[in-house]
């Protein structure tokens, strides 16, 4: 079983973030990285899949500048085999530029498995993953909340509002994954030091011009909260009468 | 011309509640050019039924895809039948909802046109260079603005953004055969698992009642729910820690690595204010909060609170609430 | 806590990679319960099999022993991280490693240590360490614990040990005892004693305002018979101890800056929040002078730290050098947790802030493992040359 995750480094979201000069990006300098949320949990399921079979490869990819190679180390030391770091000095904000350059790099892999988090936290778009599977011309699966795998062919829960459905897929295929399947284990102190041994491989990624541009960004209208009404159940006839007559939701 | 195509949601042999939303959506894009807004709808035989719906809601046309294959949706044969159209009918933009389904046909139908497209927006307009969309990032902290130059524009509408609105139209139905066989999908729907029935989805309520780990133990959750049943059109959430701790399902829980809910009204019970937490229901219209720690962050972001115990505070409201309903 | 001093740039890309999951660990599985093991006067036990996958039981010593092979450094990051979530549970990894481990490694047979290492590292076993006695606590030449070798090669212990971190949880204690009846200290070598041996028994210490999440007992050997190869064989004299001790103390250099991170962070945080007079407290001069002499003395602690781990990877450190960096690191640490205390008025007293913890844990940390008292004895010492200790 060869499983391909692709991962995205993003800036840690507990940071204040701040906008840039020319008001249309945020301002990503001093910030702290990680591997994005949902791409931890990827990985954790690309190697229980693998352990559970006893047998195959985790490789794990990410596009962007050299410092996603620490998101790839990341990896490594969790236990994947090695890694590609698909080289662009930045990660276009054109998801079907970046889905382009992962599948003209996954298309000889002779991959299984496809993996993407159900979506990066920044970005918050999750069109990467089932863009890159319509690309390859695979069976996609996404907001993935169970996974089974076997030779050839694969078991998924997908949730969706209020339901969930049960799909079953021939492999290989691309899933992307939700909330709730795994916890990304912490990568362990020797897996660490065994990372720096893994092999991984730098080569410039291919980028179409993009054709989705971020134009604005701004910081949400500070909401003017901090009301508080009283203490207790006493305060609640006002909040009621609140509700009723100011905020109109009742 | 400057049609918009739009992707109404079916599941179980009716419309969702989205599928409004989409065409409520579509409409604004195609009003502004003189353009007609066309409905594609899949489903087994009889989904045609729900067509004029989609007419009272704005769309000129309804273009419906009924197979005895398509009683489950089909991402595949969607996606197929979507982008044929798409093609076909030479639309300046493609609308979806950004719903479980939606998330995953929008992308798909966009690489199989050669486009990007700017997902999960809570408005998006035309502008000068293309379609403009504002999209909430980094954890819902910041809202940017994309800009869509290629043709078609394809977006997906986040759930409650725009609300369903009449707009009758002639809502000409024209039948259209899906663009590939069902039965040749790859990924096929085994099982339908239905969730808590009676309870609005997170998603799409009105009202959010969520608890956290104020309500100090799994039983208390029953306020929460006393709550949610008081207010009639409410769904229940919960936070991260409680998810984690087994009280109530991954599902239910809104965050940053949950869902993401924008109702009218959201009220948090015993819930601290976490960013993880705050990620996913800072859009909503109007938030209230009942903690007893008065420096909680969740403070800061809510409209209305009430410090004290949420085991004391949760029966008084839920009997308000009862009392108010009556009263309308 | 922000990188004030850019310290980051002073560490390797694995060591930042260590400290970082550690921390992840600590903020997932330690702080959320730590409050609560705290007031219920519990080790939380639980943790422990996270830990040892994590690999930090004797990180420091080699892969071949089922370790992480890690450099002085990393081990340190790891000590200050266990110990920003409480120094109870520094002190379970701290006695492990460098207490137990350690002394196996450094002097025992290449069997015990195939045997111990990997179960050690795994937390399969737990350890403690015997040097401590009732009365001998700063002078453990003094000890009175004997043992007795049998004609047939086995050995007889007889003694009491108090104030031992893991006692009760141990499945081995590493015990300290003379071995001849002249009473001489180069007598004394160490034991690897399983703690079901007939004869030796746990006492927990009750009523400890400090350390309240960590587990301390008595330990009393009655008649306690081990076999010939319990004993560690290049162990001998009171050097072998105080080596570990050595080792222990380097980590609490690191750890009670955890603890000194953690009373910042939570100072900082609350200076900036709360509102007193309409505005932030974090706005008068008296909290800013607090939290600029906090920041100060953790970057200076760090810096010493971090050298005095280049030091120790390159076999270049000296016992004095880890006392000034122990007696300094725990008595900032001890002043900063203080003074956080204090920041955060009436709240700082709860259990559901750290600082009131952590400043009753480092009143045990100022003491444990050579006093204050006696480092400051150790540097006058390697000053003047001239001996104060009593003796």
């Amino acid at each position: 079983m060869k499983i391909a995750v692709c991962i995205k480094r993003v800036p840690d979201m507990e940071s204040r973030f701040r906008i840039s000069g020319d008001g249309k990006v945020v301002d990503e300098t001093g910030l702290k990285f990680d591997m994005s949320d949902f791409d931890g949990y990827a990985v954790e399921v690309a190697l229980q899949i693998t352990e559970k079979l006893g047998q195959g490869e985790v490789v794990v990819v990410s596009l962007g500048p050299d410092a996603v190679q620490e998101a790839l180390r990341k990896a490594l030391s969790m236990g994947a085999a090695r890694a590609i770091h698909l080289k662009a000095d930045q990660v276009p904000r054109d998801g079907f530029a970046v889905a382009r350059a992962l599948a003209a790099e996954l298309e000889s892999g002779g991959f299984d498995l496809i993996m993407f988090g159900k979506h990066a936290m920044d970005t918050m778009s999750g069109v990467v993953g089932p863009m890159t599977a319509e690309l390859l011309g695979l069976p996609n699966v996404s907001a993935v909340s169970k996974l089974d795998v076997e030779q050839g062919k694969g078991t998924a829960r997908r949730e969706l509002e209020g339901a969930a459905e049960i799909v079953e897929f021939p492999l290989p295929a691309v899933v992307s994954i939700d909330e709730g399947i795994a916890r990304p284990r912490y990568p362990s102190l020797k897996g660490i030091m065994a990372a720096k041994k893994k092999p991984l491989e730098s080569k410039p990624a291919q980028l179409d011009p993009t054709r989705l541009e971020v134009t604005k960004t701004e910081l949400p209208p500070d909401r003017q909260g901090g009301r508080i009404i009283g203490e207790g159940a006493a305060a609640v006839p006002e909040l009621v009468r609140l509700l009723q007559t100011e905020a109109k939701v009742l | 011309m400057a049609n918009v195509l739009v992707f109404a949601e079916t599941r179980g042999g009716d419309l969702r509640k989205v599928a409004l939303e989409a065409v409520t959506a579509a409409r604004t894009l195609a009003d502004r050019d003189g353009g007609e807004v066309h409905a594609l709808m899949l489903g087994a035989p009889g989904i045609a039924s729900k067509a004029e719906q989609l007419g009272r809601h704005g769309a000129d046309v309804v273009l419906v895809v009924e197979h005895p294959g398509l009683g489950n949706h089909s991402a595949e044969v969607a996606a197929a039948t979507a982008a044929a159209r798409a093609k076909e009918g030479g639309y300046a933009a493609v609308v979806f909802s950004a719903s479980a389904q939606g998330k995953d046909l929008a992308p798909r139908v966009a690489a199989k046109l050669g486009v990007p497209m700017a997902a999960d927006v809570l408005s998006f307009e035309k502008t000068g260079s293309g379609v403009s969309a504002q999209h909430p990032g980094y954890a819902s902290k910041v809202v940017q603005t994309l800009t869509l130059t290629a043709t078609p524009a394809i977006v997906s509408v986040r759930p409650g953004a725009y609300a369903p609105a009449a707009n009758p139209k002639a809502g000409r139905i024209e039948s259209l055969a899906p663009a590939m066989d069902p039965a040749s999908a790859r990924v096929v729907v085994k099982e339908m698992v239905q969730g808590r029935s009676g309870r609005p989805d997170l998603g799409e309520a009105p009202v959010v009642v969520s608890g956290g780990r104020g309500l100090r133990a799994a039983e208390n959750f029953k306020l929460v729910e006393e709550l949610a049943e008081a207010f009639g059109n409410a769904a229940v959430g919960c936070t991260r820690a409680v998810a984690d701790d087994g009280w109530r399902p991954q599902s239910d829980q809104i965050g940053q690595t949950g869902r993401t809910v924008s109702p009218q009204l959201y009220v948090a019970v015993g819930i601290s204010g976490a960013i993880q937490h705050l990620a996913g229901m800072r859009t909503a219209k109007t938030i209230v909060a009942i903690n007893r720690d008065k420096e909680a962050p969740i403070f800061k972001v809510a409209d209305y609170g009430i410090v004290g115990d949420a085991l004391e505070v949760v029966p008084a409201l839920t009997a308000a609430v009862r009392d108010a309903k009556k009263g309308h | 806590m922000q990188d004030f001093y850019n310290i980051d740039s002073l560490l390797s890309e694995e060591e930042i990679a260590v400290r970082d999951s550690v921390r992840r660990f600590v903020d997932d599985n330690v702080l959320p319960i730590i409050g609560e093991c705290y007031v219920e006067g519990r080790f939380p036990k639980e943790i422990v099999p996270g830990l040892a996958e994590l690999g930090v039981f004797g990180a420091n010593l080699p892969e071949e022993y089922g370790c992480a092979g890690l450099n002085n450094v990393a081990y340190g990051l790891i000590m200050q991280e266990l110990e920003r979530g409480d120094s109870g549970v520094r002190s379970f990894a701290s006695v492990q490693g460098a207490l137990v481990m350690y002394p196996i490694y450094a002097f025992g047979s290449e069997e015990q240590k195939q045997h111990y290492l990997p179960k050690m590292a795994a937390g399969e076993i737990i350890g403690c360490f015997g040097l401590t006695e009732p009365d001998f606590g700063s002078n453990p030449a003094g000890m009175i614990t004997m043992a007795r070798e049998q004609s047939d090669g086995s050995w007889v212990i007889n003694g009491a040990k108090m104030w031992i971190t893991n006692g009760s949880t141990a499945q081995v204690a590493i015990v300290w005892a003379k071995t001849n009846d002249d009473k001489d200290q180069r007598s004394i070598r160490g034991f690897i004693v399983p703690t079901n041996t007939t004869g030796f028994c746990a006492k927990d210490q009750k009523g400890k305002l400090s350390l309240r999440a960590s587990d301390t007992s008595e330990l009393v050997l009655e008649d306690v018979r081990v076999p010939k190869d319990a004993l560690l064989p290049k162990s001998g004299g009171l050097k072998s101890p105080l080596m570990c001790l050595t080792q222990a103390r380097y980590g609490i250099s690191w750890g009670a800056l955890g603890a000194a991170i953690a009373c910042f962070e939570e100072a900082s945080s609350y200076a900036k929040t709360r509102i007193m007079f309409d505005r932030p407290i974090g706005g008068f001069q008296l909290q800013q002078l607090r939290l600029a002499e906090m920041l100060t003395e953790i970057v200076k602690g760090q810096l010493l730290c971090v050298q005095l781990g280049r030091l120790k990877d390159r076999g270049e450190f000296t016992p004095q050098q880890v006392s000034l960096a122990k007696r300094n690191n725990v008595h900032i640490a001890t002043d900063i947790a203080r003074e956080a205390r204090r920041l955060l008025g009436a709240n700082g007293i709860l259990a559901e802030y750290s600082a009131m913890r952590h400043m009753a844990n480092l009143e045990s940390v100022y003491t444990y493992e050579g006093t204050h008292d006696v480092h400051t004895l150790v540097l006058g010492q390697a000053v003047t040359g001239l001996n104060a200790f009593g003796a």
